[in-house]
């Protein structure tokens, strides 16, 4: 075994509408941030990972160099739909673990505010005359026409193809699911939005592909998440404060779905994620009972139901009575989204994977503050993006 | 009258429209689309996929009941996963009120195909839907 990669600096931005800032600006808030979290500079790192999903042709990762430091580091600019985040911290992580350099930095950043919602692209003048083209041999966009292509349609079918299937869901469980995520963060003074909704509110909000109302849907948002890693014989070098701070990467996983019948009629969410779960409870040597806490990919409220089972949190099935047991509420057994979750906290896409990890790595340091889970040793952090690719980490506290 | 096409390659009009997939002769994976080797075992060549008809009737498996979408997509509609028999397919619900009381989980649905419009050569495209197949 190669030795364990740490998280020695991690920072977040706050998340909403930042329209002072740039992509370049928030990459930066949080690159600076996290490298000053960690005690570090940028002249101690030895690769760069910028994960930027609308950006992904400009080169966040050399723009950002240009504002906080041009040392000559290799620069990896990282696309992965939701799961961008995720994926620049593995590069980094892979990086340090393959022996290339002893840190690195990851940086996650999108400006989505005021993006509206994650819809189907927009049509085309329907030709003169019918063409076939495309590898449907469509004459007209398919949008609509045959089913829908927009997230929240999506996201909705695969929470009501687990009730299908399971039983046990209705459009209220969905809601309440929204209820939990909304009033978890208004305990979080870096989420998008710190309101509690009420049940009421959230089924009477504007439909958008039904069960998920709107605050049943990802908030777009504009922020920022970094990240540097460390290998573990270069942290025994540094201060018993860097070292006690620093949080374990136990496991780190990256998985895209593997072929199953209707997979690509309705994307597969399902199987790569817990593919994903299943490896990442191998690397690190814990189960899902061992976790004190999981911010998990709720882009939809239908979504976080299914990852519930996805991420082995209930029995096969069961994501309906594990939500109905109070588990993943925050003063429950099982606390999920705490952070207040994509739905309220925010979701800016790139930066959402190191986001998810930025949560997670401060209750292990009991630096959460108010929403502090007490005592968290062990937490799971989730990303889904589709076409699909899914990470899993998971983090521990360090033992000193 | 210019005839009618079809919104897509794998609708077959006729008699007795129905859709046709490409289904891999080594796993038996299904396809709507064309694909250059097999996405399920990775078996590629000449003939490596044949055609094969879905059956026109299923059940949902899955809806949705879309609100929001790009211009020009009249909304709402409900788009659907129909089980034909094993095989998956996309497609909307039609001749259906739209909403939550009338589309059901596990409801048996059938085939329908209606025109979506004219070129300007007169050639009327024909697009394909499930409908109910008992009165909700
Ligand atoms: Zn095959």
């Amino acid at each position: 075994m190669s030795e364990d990669i740490w998280i020695l600096g991690i920072h977040m931005t706050k998340f909403g509408k930042r329209p002072e800032s740039d992509v370049v600006d928030l990459a930066a808030e949080a690159a600076l941030g996290a490298l000053s979290d960690g005690g570090v500079t940028m002249g101690e790192m030895g690769v760069l990972a910028a994960g930027n999903l609308m950006g992904a042709a400009t080169g966040v990762g050399q723009m950002l160099q240009k504002q906080i430091g041009q040392t000559g580091i290799p620069v990896y600019n990282v696309a992965n739909a939701c799961a961008t985040g995720a994926t620049a911290l593995r590069t980094a992580i892979m990086a340090v673990r393959a022996g290339e350099c002893d840190m690195g930095l990851a940086v996650g950043v999108e400006k989505l505010a005021g993006a509206g919602l994650l819809s189907g692209g927009s049509r085309k003048k329907d030709s003169d005359t019918w063409e076939p083209s495309g590898r449907y041999g469509a004459v007209a966009p398919l949008d609509g026409r045959v089913g829908t292509e927009t997230m929240p349609g999506v996201f909705a079918q695969i929470g009501m193809e687990y009730g299908h299937t399971y039983g046990g869901t209705d459009f209220e469980l969905f809601a309440r699911i929204s209820e939990k995520n909304h009033m978890h963060s208004t305990l979080n003074p870096l989420a998008a939005y710190t309101k509690a909704m009420s049940l009421e509110q959230i089924m009477g909000d504007v439909m958008i592909a039904y069960p998920n109302t709107r605050p049943m849907c990802s908030a777009n948002c504009d922020g920022a998440a970094a990240a540097v890693v460390v290998s573990d014989s270069k942290l025994k070098t540094m201060s018993l404060e860097q070292q006690r701070r620093a949080v374990k990467v136990a496991a780190s996983v990256l998985t895209t779905d593997p072929w199953e019948e209707a997979c690509q009629i309705l994307p597969d969410v399902n199987t790569l994620t817990r593919n994903a779960a299943t490896q990442a409870y191998e690397q690190a040597g814990v189960g899902p009972d061992d976790l004190d806490l999981v911010e998990l990919h709720d882009c939809f409220a239908t979504a976080e139901l299914v990852h519930y089972d996805n991420l082995m949190l209930c029995e096969q099935g069961g994501a309906v009575d594990f939500f109905e047991s109070g588990a993943p509420f925050r003063d429950g057994p099982k606390p999920v989204n705490v952070s207040g979750g994509l739905e309220s906290k925010g979701h800016p896409i790139g930066a959402t994977g190191i986001a998810n990890i930025w949560e997670v790595c401060h209750h292990l340091r009991g630096e959460a503050g108010d929403r502090q889970i007490d005592g968290a040793q062990v937490g799971l952090a989730h990303v889904i993006g589709l076409g699909s690719a899914c990470g899993v980490h998971i983090l521990e506290k360090a033992a000193a | 009258m210019s005839g009618q096409i079809p919104l897509v390659d794998y609708l077959v009009l006729g008699d007795e429209p129905h859709l046709e997939a490409s289904e891999c002769t080594s796993c038996g994976a299904r396809y709507f689309d064309r694909r250059n080797a097999c996405a399920s075992c990775g078996a590629a060549g000449e003939d490596q996929f044949r055609s094969v008809a879905v059956p026109n009737e299923g059940q949902l498996k899955a809806f949705t009941i879309v609100s929001f979408a790009a211009p020009g997509v009249p909304v709402p509609f409900v788009a659907g996963v129909i089980d034909c028999a094993g095989t998956s397919v996309r497609g909307n619900v039609v001749n259906v009120e739209p909403d939550a009381d009338h589309v059901r989980l596990g409801m048996k649905v059938r085939l329908t195909t209606f025109a979506i419009g004219e070129d300007g050569e007169g050639t009327e495209a024909i697009g394909y839907g499930y409908e109910p197949m008992e009165a909700a």
